[in-house]
Parts: C-alpha cells; sequence; structure tokens
C-alpha cells in the first residue's frame, strides 16, 4: 500500500503497515553475512566496484579551495600509477566549494563525475524550510547535480511526519530533473531498526532518489545492520512500485574489509541489479586509500607502505 | 550473477586422519576382540576418510570394567574441585583445537565449515566450560544435600552433531562424577576418536571415559550391559523405544532424546525479514538434520503469500556446495542411507498432491544431495505432515486464528520445539503456555546455550540435557 495523500494521517498509517524489525534478528542476519568469505577474483572485483561507488567526500570547516582540488584530483585518478583504476562515483563537499570542485573536475578530466552537495542546514537540519530550500537552490546553481539533504530527525521524533515528508517534497522539486536527491536519515539519531524502516520509506515515497545512513558527524553510523533494514527497505518498495531507490551508507567505512562486507549485503538483501554507483554509493574519504593499498597487493603480491598512496 | 564469490576452501592440512582408528578403552586406543573395520566417507564427494573398528560385546565389556574401575579407584575419589579442573582443561584444549575440530567435523558429516566453526565447536566448548563451573557446586544445585553420581553411564550419540552432542553427553556425566562408555554414530565417528586424544592430552584418568565405534550392534551391547547404571541416548524415536524396552526391566536409567517435528508459528505481525531468516534457520541450519528443526512452517493464511515470496527469493541464495567452501550454507546429506530417506517422503508429499518448491541450483555430481525444499498444499493429514524428514524440506501449513495454529502445533506425537513469531509480547507468553513443546523460541530459532535445559515431549523424549535440569539426569538424590 502507498501513500493516498500527504496528509499526516495518510503518512501515518502507511508507516503504520509496514512490517516490523527485530533487532535481534536484524543483527544476527548483518553478522552472518560479514562472514562470507571474499578471496582472489572476486576481492579484485569487489575492490574496483567499491572505489567506483565511493562519494569522495570532505566535509570540514577547514576545507580550502587547494583541499578540495586535491581531492578532486585524487577523484579522478585515484591511483596516478595505475591508469586501470576507476574513478570514484562522486566527490562530496559543502556548498561554497562545489563551483571549485566543478571547475577543477571539469578541467582534469573528470566532467562525468558528479558534484554532490550537503544541503537543508547539513548536518543538524535546524533551520526553516525557507532556508533549506535556498540552500538547495544556491548548490545546484554553483554545479551540484547531486544533493545530500537531511531530515529533521527533531520532527521526526516527535511524530511530526507531515512535515518532515513535505520537506523531502519540497526539495525534490526543487532538484527536479536538475539533480539526483539523496535523503539522510541520520539513523544514529534515529536509534532504533523500526524508525529506520519507517524513515526509509517515509523518504522514498516523498521522492528521495537514494536513502543514506548518515552525515558522518554522528557515531554509530552506517553499521551493517542499519545498511541491512535499508536495502531491505529498497528492496521492497521496488517490489511495492517498480522503482529502484539507491541506498548510500556513510560514516564509519574506513577499510577494504568494511567496503567489501557492504557489497555483500547489496548482492544478498536488495539483490545484484543494486551492485551499480547508479544505485549504491559509499560516503568516505580514508577508504580510498585502503582500497588502493589492498589492489597494489592484489596486483602486486605484496603489500606496499603507506607513502605508495596519496595522501590528499 | 556480477558479484560471484570465488572458491574459499578451508584448507585440511591441519587435520591429521589415519588410514585406521582402534577403540579408545582405559586410556589407549587397543585392537577390537574379533570385531572388523568399516569405512567412513566423506559425504561431500565419497571419498574414504579412515577406517574404524566395529566393537563387539566383548570390547563393551572390556569398556565397561575400565569405566567402572576408573569410577571406584579414582573418578569418584577426586574432589568436585579436581573433576572441574579436568573439565576446564578439555574445553581450553577444544578451543586450541578448534579449526581442527571443526574441519574434521566438515570432512566426517557433510556439514558446512561455517558452522562447525561458528556453532559446533564453540558450543562444545561451552558445554566443556559451563559443566566445569558446576562440578564442585553440585550441592546447591537445588538438587538436594550431596546428590550421587551414577557410576557408569553408557551414552550413544547421533551424526547430526558429533561433537556437539558428545559434548551435551560427556561433560555433565563428568562433572557430576560417572565415567562413561560412549559410542559415536556409524557415519561420524572421527571426531569422537579426536575427542580421544584430547582426554589423553588433558591427562583425564584412564578410564573415566571410553569410546567405541561400531553400528547399533554396538549400541545393543552398550544398552544391555549389566555394569552400566545409566543410558543416555540421542537419536530416533524408533531406536529410542527399542532401548526404553530394553532397559525396562532394569535398575538403569534413562534419558531420551528422539525426533521432533517442530512448528514454527509465523502470526500476520510478525518481523517478516527476520522471520524468513528464522524460518531459514529453523529448517536449512545443518541440512535440516536437526531435531528440533521447524519442519512445519505454521503461517497466518493472510500473510501466506507475502512469507512465500520472501522465503523463495532468500532460499534462491542459498549456496549449497562444498561444505568445506567458507561460503557455503548448505552442505551434503550426512549419507545414502539418509539421501533415500528424504527422497522417499518428499515423493510421498508429491504423491498425497502437496506441491514442491526449490530454488535453482547446482548439485555437485559426487556425493550426497539434497536441494532446499519446500511443499505447500500440505494438510494435516500428509506423511510430510507428520513424520520427520530429517532433511532440508519444510512443509507449508496455513492457520486462521491462533488457537488454530496451536492446535495444529500440538498435534503431533512428537513435542520437541516450536517457534512463535510476532511482534506482540503477550502472544508470544500465551502461545508458550500453550504449546506441547520441550524447547520453544520467540522470534528466533535453534538457539543453544548450555545454561538452558533441552527435552522433549510425548514421543520426543524422557528428561533434559543442560541447565540445572540436565545435570539432575546424571545424579541420583531426594529429588529424583
Amino acid at each position: 500500500m502507498l501513500l493516498t495523500d500527504s496528509s499526516e494521517s495518510s503518512i501515518k498509517s502507511f508507516l503504520r503497515n509496514l512490517s516490523p524489525v527485530d533487532q535481534v534478528g536484524a543483527d544476527s542476519r548483518a553478522a552472518m553475512l560479514a562472514t562470507r568469505s571474499i578471496k582472489t577474483s572476486s576481492k579484485l572485483w569487489a575492490i574496483d566496484t567499491a572505489i567506483s561507488m565511493i562519494d569522495l567526500t570532505t566535509l570540514e570547516g577547514a576545507d580550502t579551495p587547494g583541499k578540495v582540488a586535491a581531492l578532486c584530483t585524487k577523484a579522478v585518478r585515484p591511483d596516478p600509477s595505475d591508469s586501470s583504476v576507476p574513478h570514484v562515483g562522486a566527490v562530496c563537499v559543502y556548498n561554497d566549494m562545489v563551483k571549485i570542485a566543478r571547475d577543477h573536475l571539469d578541467k582534469n578530466g573528470g566532467n562525468e563525475i558528479p558534484v554532490a552537495a550537503v544541503s537543508t542546514a547539513f548536518p543538524s537540519g535546524r533551520a526553516s524550510l525557507d532556508v533549506k530550500k535556498r540552500d538547495t537552490e544556491d548548490a545546484i546553481a554553483s554545479g551540484a547535480t547531486e544533493i545530500d539533504m537531511v531530515i529533521d530527525r527533531g520532527a521526526f521524533l516527535s511524530g511530526n511526519l507531515e512535515k518532515v515528508f513535505t520537506e523531502i517534497v519540497c526539495i525534490k522539486e526543487i532538484c527536479g530533473e536538475r539533480a539526483h536527491l539523496k535523503v539522510i536519515l541520520e539513523t544514529g539519531e534515529l536509534v532504533t531498526y523500526d524508525n529506520v524502516r519507517k524513515a526509509s520509506f517515509l523518504a522514498m515515497a516523498a521522492g528521495a532518489d537514494f536513502i543514506k545512513t548518515s552525515t558522518g558527524k554522528v557515531s554509530p553510523a552506517a553499521t551493517a545492520p542499519v545498511v541491512l533494514v535499508m536495502l531491505e527497505a529498497v528492496r521492497d518498495y521496488f517490489v511495492m512500485t517498480g522503482k529502484r531507490i539507491g541506498v548510500k551508507p556513510a560514516g564509519g567505512i574506513r577499510t577494504t574489509k568494511d567496503a567489501i562486507k557492504q557489497l555483500v549485503l547489496v548482492n544478498e538483501t536488495a539483490g545484484p541489479d543494486w551492485l551499480d554507483p547508479k544505485l549504491f554509493r559509499i560516503g568516505a574519504s580514508a577508504l580510498l586509500n585502503d582500497l588502493l593499498m589492498q589492489r597494489m597487493k592484489m596486483k602486486s603480491g605484496q603489500y606496499s607502505g603507506r607513502n605508495y598512496v596519496t595522501l590528499d | 550473477m556480477k558479484f560471484e564469490y570465488a572458491p574459499a576452501p578451508e584448507s585440511t592440512a591441519i587435520v591429521d586422519i589415519q588410514s585406521e582408528y582402534n577403540l579408545f578403552i582405559d586410556d589407549k586406543f587397543v585392537p577390537s576382540k574379533g570385531g572388523k573395520r568399516f569405512e567412513t566417507i566423506n559425504p561431500s564427494n565419497e571419498k574414504v576418510l579412515s577406517r574404524v573398528t566395529q566393537a563387539t560385546a566383548a570390547d563393551v565389556d572390556k569398556a565397561v570394567k575400565a569405566a567402572s574401575e576408573a569410577y571406584r579407584k579414582t573418578w569418584s575419589k577426586l574432589s568436585g574441585a579436581q573433576r572441574g579442573k579436568y573439565l576446564f582443561r578439555i574445553a581450553r584444549i577444544l578451543q586450541e583445537r578448534a579449526r581442527e575440530f571443526a574441519v574434521l567435523e566438515s570432512m566426517d558429516n557433510g556439514k558446512p565449515i561455517r558452522e562447525t566453526r561458528d556453532t559446533d565447536i564453540p558450543l562444545a566448548a561451552a558445554h566443556f566450560f559451563y559443566h566445569a563451573g558446576w562440578a564442585d557446586k553440585l550441592d546447591y544445585a537445588g538438587l538436594g544435600k550431596n546428590p550421587k553420581p551414577h557410576g557408569v553411564v553408557g551414552q550413544i550419540i547421533p551424526w547430526n552433531f558429533p561433537m556437539l552432542m558428545l559434548a551435551w553427553k560427556v561433560a555433565p556425566a563428568l562433572a557430576t562424577g560417572n565415567t562413561v562408555v560412549l559410542k559415536p554414530a556409524e557415519t561420524t565417528p572421527l571426531t569422537a576418536l579426536l575427542f580421544a586424544e584430547v582426554c589423553q592430552q588433558a591427562d583425564l584418568p584412564k578410564g573415566v571415559v571410553n569410546i567405541l565405534t561400531g553400528d547399533g550392534s554396538t549400541g545393543a551391547a552398550i544398552v544391555n550391559h549389566p555394569g552400566i547404571n545409566k543410558i543416555a541416548f540421542t537419536g530416533s524415536t524408533e531406536v529410542g523405544k527399542i532401548i526404553a524396552k530394553s532397559v525396562a526391566s532394569s535398575k538403569k536409567a534413562l534419558t531420551l532424546e528422539l525426533g521432533g517435528k517442530g512448528a514454527n508459528i509465523i502470526f500476520e505481525d510478525a518481523p517478516i525479514d527476520e522471520t524468513v531468516e528464522g524460518v531459514i534457520n529453523g529448517i536449512f541450519f545443518n541440512q535440516g538434520h536437526v531435531c528440533c528443526a521447524g519442519s512445519r512452517l505454521l503461517v497466518q493464511e493472510n500473510i501466506k503469500d507475502e512469507l512465500l515470496e520472501k522465503l523463495k527469493r532468500r532460499m534462491s541464495l542459498i549456496r549449497v556446495g562444498d561444505p568445506l567452501d567458507k561460503n557455503t550454507d548448505l552442505g551434503a546429506i550426512n549419507s545414502q542411507a539418509q539421501l533415500m530417506k528424504i527422497r522417499e517422503l518428499a515423493e510421498s508429499g508429491d504423491a498425497e498432491g502437496a506441491q514442491r518448491w526449490s530454488p535453482q541450483c547446482q548439485l555437485p555430481e559426487k556425493g550426497f544431495w539434497f536441494p532446499p525444499t519446500f511443499f505447500t498444499g500440505v494438510s494435516q493429514a500428509h506423511r510430510i505432515a507428520r513424520e520427520e524428514i530429517f532433511g532440508p524440506v519444510l512443509s507449508v501449513i496455513t492457520f486462521r486464528t491462533p488457537s488454530e495454529a496451536i492446535e495444529k502445533a500440538n498435534n503431533t506425537p512428537f513435542g520437541l520445539s516450536a517457534g512463535i513469531w510476532t511482534d506482540k509480547g503477550s502472544r508470544i507468553l500465551w502461545s508458550a503456555q500453550q504449546l506441547k513443546a520441550g524447547v520453544i523460541w520467540a522470534n528466533t530459532f535453534n538457539k543453544f546455550d548450555p545454561a538452558s535445559p533441552f527435552g522433549g515431549y510425548k514421543e520426543s523424549g524422557w528428561g533434559r540435557e543442560g541447565g540445572r535440569h540436565g545435570l539432575s539426569a546424571y545424579l541420583k538424590g531426594d529429588f529424583s
């Protein structure tokens, strides 16, 4: 059953009809999938796939044009010594860095790499809808083709679901055909898996192209069970509507092992159709270098030091 | 598939399987008095692993004498704390040699390495740790003052969890001060023989644990031996009944852990994705070779279609194949005989009009294999709803109301396990009170812990294993 209209009662009854999530069961399913042993050729495939899914991110108060430019260079050619390494999925920055990132990518052979901007008073979401709209408009005007918006967790937790829903609808309207919309649930603040499932459906019904776990500013972030619950949500939503929504875990995924576990979760939950940067992204910064080091090890047979990957 | 998992086989280099094995009596591996040898094979490829000894009645006699002498001269003279010391030692050795046991168990039984590594062997060690703790506290177990052991116990264990069932039997027997003559199943003797080495390594006094390999005739000789004071058996209801008759005219104490036809009851408000996992775990864990398997799926009719769609999708992901591959979910059927039995019962399902469904899956050519399967359109009268299949075959039955679910769940000669899936706490409590089953899981399935008693109602057995209740089976006192 989908939403009949966007009234509070309609949203509530829609979410109430969702199946509950048993925490113990979800945790144990995620733990079981973490035991998958991915070796040799499948590991190499997973590493390249993970690289192509990274939203290479810098979201610091200390970000400068120089830092963002370095990040963009890395995004286009993650390993300067090996051109067979794919470019990353996107570059993710704050609004004021969007134009800098876009220009740098365009000048350096990265014109097919999208720039994602965090929007709607990221990371807290504590601003008026008007400000959030202008924030989004500004990001798109600067060249962002992906918008990572945050939901109003306060509204969600207080039961004001219509507000959460309406905000997503408004931002989606602004994005239109110009930008992909990723909706950040900040699962570390929603806490329960029931909330994660509800917020996932709420975001999808409101028009999200992607649902994203976290801002990266709150811990815990993209834990395996949370990603599992979100992957189940997009899978079920596809069965209901025929529409595939993407998933983006972000925060806390730092090692190749972590990334491969995420891909296993995707493979055995939403299914192989989601193993595509169009439907799965990993928000990360440090992860890329670990993937590159593992990739070198796979190719050469030996581990190289940290100075053989670039620190940007 | 985009994401193929490359083979990830666990190495077998860690196990050292001898070409032949003798019997373990009085702390030594000794040849049989006149017994022949028989082969034990790897059911996933039919390769012979080793040749073990068929223990004769004379061997049983020798083992019982050794156990009896050990009981009189050493084991009953030790304090609880001293017995506990040996149990702790065994538990630690099991942990240290866990990988070796896990690989060997997988090879001899056919079950996936993921399960032996993550379930069988860690739980076996946990049983020794748990009972080691009880050894010097038996006066405080609520079983009366100074409860006494039986003496020599004869233990006969099945092939589905060879090492784990050994632990369930040996650990409480030793903790309570009994000595043991144990017979592992005919098709899975190797981990018990490796356990004999562990007893030596732990310096366990001689004769406290004796291990005799053999078939049903060896088991019968143990059951009927006058020097044995208690029998503990896990296996089929059919053999359990024979044993009960055999010991009926003796003073032997008896515990039986027999078959089951567990109902996994799914109410409409169940957390559906975790329920599907629980259904999978309930029937496909250990190839369905589980006495407490959730082999009857009782699903509320109004969510049947949704649940079955999800179940089909999930079953398509089950990875069937080489048990030593770390990504295998469903391994080999333990023996040709068991495979024939599963096939025969599945065919009866077809013949009686139930509809069979299995995902597309490539079964290896060599070895004994059966795909994960469920039947819909099953009624209570069908053989596949009443008889224990002991394989990866699920019978799906619907119900309309909670009381109908309970009625159908209890409508079986067995009473070992049941599962309840609902988001309502009150319904869990109400259902658990109505269900006639020894073990009831709520929103989970096939979870085991040494502290939790396990056992059945009706034809599923007598007595409990594990926990404080399990101790009482190995003790005599005011409580009994």
